[in-house]
């Protein structure tokens, strides 16, 4: 009884968010299957946007593998923000201990990050 | 006209030289202008109609396409005096598949011209054409010139004339308000089919 009283609304949360993502996507299906949505594909018109130009060349380009770097440590200091605002919410009853606690993460962090410099992932060669 | 890499920049300035040249000999003769001709309607149909061109008017998305001055004036006009976003216009689509509405601001120049043709090929059906100013209207002050199209006309079909160099704000609201008036005279019996 406790677990339909806790969960039973997130299930009906993802029941209703189901239906909707449903609803929505289908209502354009209906729409042409009543003809009421003008519908005449041509081949410019499918053709890849770009800007008004035709393309030139193949979609399938090589990317500098760097890009990769920048993305992992993007993504590392992206999570300690998140990680630093609830912190820094609830900081006065945390007190000391919160900080320290605080410190000792970021400086984890910061010893990677170190490490990524000094294997010079941060420079574009 | 395909380009296959490796190109030189030679080739593709010679193929876009051509591509213009193609389209200048195609199109010397004006689209006729988007008429709504006036119907007897069913009941049913009326109905419809009026929720569907309601639908239709309240939110009319206009392509970002500035070409030249006039396009200041419908920054201006999107901006918060003039304020597009009480007809619900204010999304200015940076990709024509999300556009309902090309506003032509500006003068259209040969050079330009492949790509304003197939940025309107490329819009989703129901699609309007508002030329904006003397120069999308008739090629203006540049008319007899060898490098600017007189009248945008001759590449798509324009639904709304705005006269003005540039036409100020208040001249474009009035002429998108009867671009509203126009969808909501359409009807599902007689489609527009281009």
């Amino acid at each position: 009884m406790d677990f339909w009283v806790s969960f039973g609304s997130i299930g009906l949360f993802l029941i209703l968010a189901l239906l909707f993502a449903v609803g929505t996507l289908s209502i354009p299906q209906i729409l042409i299957r009543l003809n009421l949505i003008p519908r005449k594909p041509t081949p410019v018109k499918l053709s890849t946007y770009e800007c008004g130009m035709e393309t030139i060349g193949k979609t399938w380009v090589q990317f500098n593998f760097r890009y990769y770097f920048y993305a992992l440590l993007f993504v590392i200091f992206d999570v300690e923000v998140i990680f630093l605002y609830p912190w820094a919410v609830a900081y006065k009853k945390l007190a000391l201990f919160g900080l320290v606690e605080m410190l000792v993460f970021i400086g984890i962090l910061v010893v990677g990050w170190l490490y990524a410099w000094k294997k010079g992932a941060l420079e574009w060669k | 006209m395909e380009i296959i890499p490796p190109y030189s920049p030679v080739e593709v300035d010679r193929s876009e030289g051509s591509a213009i040249n193609q389209l200048m000999a195609a199109s010397t003769e004006p689209f006729a202008d988007q008429e709504t001709p006036e119907v007897r309607r069913a009941v049913l149909v009326t109905t419809l109609d009026m929720v569907v061109n309601w639908s239709r008017r309240s939110a009319v998305w206009p392509v970002a396409f500035g070409l030249a001055c006039c396009a200041m004036e419908m920054v201006a006009t999107a901006a918060s005096r003039f304020d597009i976003s009480r007809f619900g216009m204010e999304l200015f689509r940076a990709s024509p598949r999300q556009a309902d509405l090309m506003i032509v601001a500006g003068t259209v120049t040969w050079k330009m011209a492949p790509q304003v043709k197939r940025i309107y090929e490329q819009m989703a059906e129901p699609k309007w054409v508002v030329a904006m100013g003397q120069c999308a209207t008739s090629g203006g002050p540049f008319a007899e010139s060898y490098s600017v199209v007189p009248g945008v006309n001759r590449l798509v079909p324009v639904d709304i004339y705005i006269p003005g160099c540039p036409p100020r704000p208040e001249a474009l609201l009035y002429g998108l308000m009867m671009l509203h008036k126009k969808i909501s005279r359409e009807s599902l019996m007689t489609r527009r089919l281009q």
